[in-house]
């Protein structure tokens, strides 16, 4: 299967979730926010069903980082001033003011480059449990994925 | 504290079992357990923060905060590594210990099981050994686990399976799409399919209802109360008989022994941090292989400079868990039917007899997979990520079938627990420190195992398989067994047939890490039926206020 083709098929609506904050963050700035959603809009793009950035995969993360995932918050200061660095160097602009091809071109470039990969991998990990996850860490929106998959959310008993 | 007959260190699948028939006996007991004890209404639904699935933490214990580990690589590097996290080998610390959360698979090991040196011969590297006891020196006590804690299933169509004189005390629970899909495949390939037994209620039993077939089972504690762990059958009724005082959040520092080397109870920091002294007559350790042989090795005096029981070092050796090895399939169509526990269908075909392998493993479907689980599992060329990525998962996560057992482990005398020299934790105990690696043939089982698998799901119509391998590295895990190895000769064995350590009458290890191999099969209907029998050959022995 041909991985480019069927992202960049899948990115025209991109922009869309890029444009609507998932804020107020507890502990990204706004800029690196808007970073972390781009990012999450191709790792899990929105296609005809939401994407990780509809699904809140990046409110997740955030929330995470202000909770159980606060030992990596130096990883993803620096992980995503780095990726906003490569950006800047590659195309001139910050990561999510390029356009979603370049963006993809970036992000392969990313995940090849032994010093970006590691913090690449970590947010793909994530993106994945923001997206996939379950909806009370404030990921998987209306349980969006469970609903793409096909899974029943019966109601459950025992603590929320 | 008030002396009492006995102290039990951990509350878990063995600890639970031995505090009940002591103090049904009418021994006074005293069961510590570090952890707390949860109910069924603590039956959170959590994918990310369970006990199988902890990327948010493990939910019933041990916490990240107080409880690291030191992990040595194969590079021989050390690391500090959290509870939650990887190369810990985590099992759980509650009361239940993992028999709250677990999947609940009650497996009796076959007679070659017990019998692996005798059976396939020294193999290079291993110290693959016999039990000191046989299959039917446990059957008793297996049949006693099984109706005691409530085991359902039918293992009737297994022909490999070894001698019982009563069948399971309840019914397996009815089939599961999987179980219709791979049993006549079986079938044309000339196995033997049949219910796995499993430590769960499909009736009603013994006070308690049955499963409600929700798809949150294995890592998770059961929401109705259906699966049968000691936190909620002997636990209660060591209780009940008024001799059994549990103290929950109390960590046991040391094993003390007087200057004639005789156990006399246990030092331990209770659930504020009080340094706590429990005299006992006689000490019961059932912390699991890890935290058992750091305990022995964290209570060094004069008189046992190694630690207890290890005067020839056999302390913390032959660490051993299960690789679970098999294979992945796509059916041609949507087959899920989110009906839990969904593991329901096994072969122990494999399990011995197979050429040129000293061993085997059992093969069952696996349990329902969670969305973010299914992630984990997609074959090696799928994307990790992206539009393939999403499509992959969108197009077949109703259509995947996984096949996987638990690979017999070759021991090794070089895969170890010991006790860390810089690191402690938070009561300011020397920590586990894991290190060896896996037997190669190990892998070679593993691999085997996972071309079986492979071709099961393949007659059953799979279009698509991908295997799952065993990778280099120690295994432990909730199976973790083999630390205080069981043996006659106290030159190569830590305890005695009956669990008691060689060289201190009244000190006894009774968990998985007396296994001297760990079986192709989940072992925790072992560890119960273990702790059954010494218990009662303990009882035996006892003479009113002191253990002879």
């Amino acid at each position: 299967m041909d991985r480019r083709r069927f992202i960049v098929a899948g990115i025209a609506g991109t922009a869309v979730g890029c444009a609507r904050p998932g804020g107020p963050w507890r502990f990204f700035t706004l800029q690196e926010a808007r970073t972390v959603e781009a990012v999450c809009a191709h790792i899990i793009p929105r296609d005809r069903d939401p994407g990780a950035v509809e699904a809140g995969a990046a409110v997740f993360i955030d929330r995470q980082l202000a909770g159980f995932y606060k030992p990596l918050r130096p990883a993803y200061r620096h992980g995503v001033a780095a990726i906003n660095r490569e950006s800047v160097r590659f195309a001139g602009r910050a990561f999510a003011d390029l356009p979603a091809a370049s963006q993809l071109d970036l992000l392969l470039r990313i995940e090849r480059s032994p010093e970006t990969k590691p913090f690449f991998d970590l947010l793909v990990a994530h993106a994945m449990q923001g997206f996939y996850g379950d909806p009370r860490h404030g990921g998987n929106r209306e349980r969006a994925s469970w609903k793409m998959l096909g899974v029943a959310s019966p109601p459950v008993r025992g603590r929320a | 504290m008030k002396r009492v007959n006995a102290v039990v260190v951990g509350a878990g699948a063995a600890g639970g079992i031995v505090a009940k028939e002591l103090a049904e006996a009418g021994l006074s007991v005293v069961l510590l357990e570090r952890g707390k004890w949860y109910t069924a209404w603590d039956g959170r639904k959590d994918d990310l923060r369970n006990q199988r699935t902890t990327v948010l933490g493990n939910a019933f214990g041990p916490d990240d905060e107080r409880n690291p580990r030191v992990a040595v690589d194969l590079n021989g590097h050390a690391h500090v590594v959290r509870a939650s996290g990887p190369g810990y080998s985590n099992n759980a610390a509650c009361v239940g210990g993992g028999t709250l959360s677990y999947g609940a698979m009650a497996w009796r090991y076959m007679e070659r099981d017990f019998r692996m040196r005798s059976t396939y011969g020294p193999v290079a590297g291993s110290t693959l050994e016999d039990w000191p006891i046989s299959y039917g020196d446990l059957e008793p006590y297996y049949e006693k686990a099984e109706w005691e804690i409530g085991v359902s299933g039918d293992d009737s169509g297994n022909p490999f399976r070894a001698p019982r004189r009563k069948p399971l005390p309840m019914p397996p629970l009815a089939p599961n799409r999987e179980f219709e899909i791979l049993y006549p495949a079986a079938k044309r390939l000339g196995l033997h399919p049949f219910h796995i037994p499993m430590l769960r209620n499909s009736v009603p039993y013994n006070g308690r209802g049955p499963c409600m077939r929700c798809r949150w089972c294995v890592g998770f504690a059961c929401e109705v109360n259906a699966k049968c762990g000691t936190q909620n059958t002997v636990i209660p009724k060591a209780l009940a008989t008024g001799n059994c005082e549990l103290r929950t959040g109390c960590m046991t520092r040391q094993v003390l022994t007087d200057a004639h080397g005789r156990a006399t109870g246990v030092e331990y920091f209770d659930a504020y941090d009080r340094r706590q002294r429990q005299d006992a007559d006689l000490v019961v350790v059932s912390s699991a292989a890890v935290e058992s042989a750091r305990l022995l090795l964290n209570s060094k005096t004069p008189l046992f400079p190694n630690g207890l029981g290890n005067r020839y070092d056999w302390v913390g050796r032959n660490f051993q868990g299960h690789s679970y090895t098999g294979a992945f399939g796509i059916m041609p169509a949507d087959i899920y039917d989110d009906l839990g526990p969904g593991a329901s269908i096994a072969v122990c075909d494999y399990n011995h007899g197979n050429p040129g392998l000293a061993g085997g493993a059992m093969l069952a479907n696996e349990f329902i997979r969670l969305p973010y689980q299914f992630v984990g599992m997609l074959p090696p060329d799928v994307p990790k990520w992206g539009q393939a990525h999403k499509d992959f998962m969108r197009s077949f996560y109703r259509r995947a079938i996984a096949v996987q057992g638990p690979t017999q482990e070759m021991p090794m005398f070089s895969a170890r627990v010991e006790v860390d020299r810089a690191v402690r934790d938070y009561w300011g105990i020397p920590v586990a420190r894991l290190s060896g690696d896996k037997h190669p043939h190990t892998i070679e089982i593993g691999a085997f195992a996972a071309a079986k698998a492979e071709g099961w799901l393949r007659e059953a119509g799979a279009v698509r398989t991908w295997k799952k391998l065993a990778g280099p590295g120690l295994t432990g895990g909730q199976h973790q067994a083999g630390t205080c190895r069981m043996g006659d000769d106290p030159k190569t064995s830590v305890v005695n047939r009956y669990c008691q350590v060689h060289e201190i009458d009244n000190l006894f290890v009774i968990d998985g890490s007396v296994h001297v191999t760990n079986g192709g099969f989940n072992p925790v209907l072992t560890i119960m039926a273990n702790a059954y029998r010494a218990s009662d050959h303990l009882l035996k022995g006892w003479k009113g206020t002191r253990y002879k």
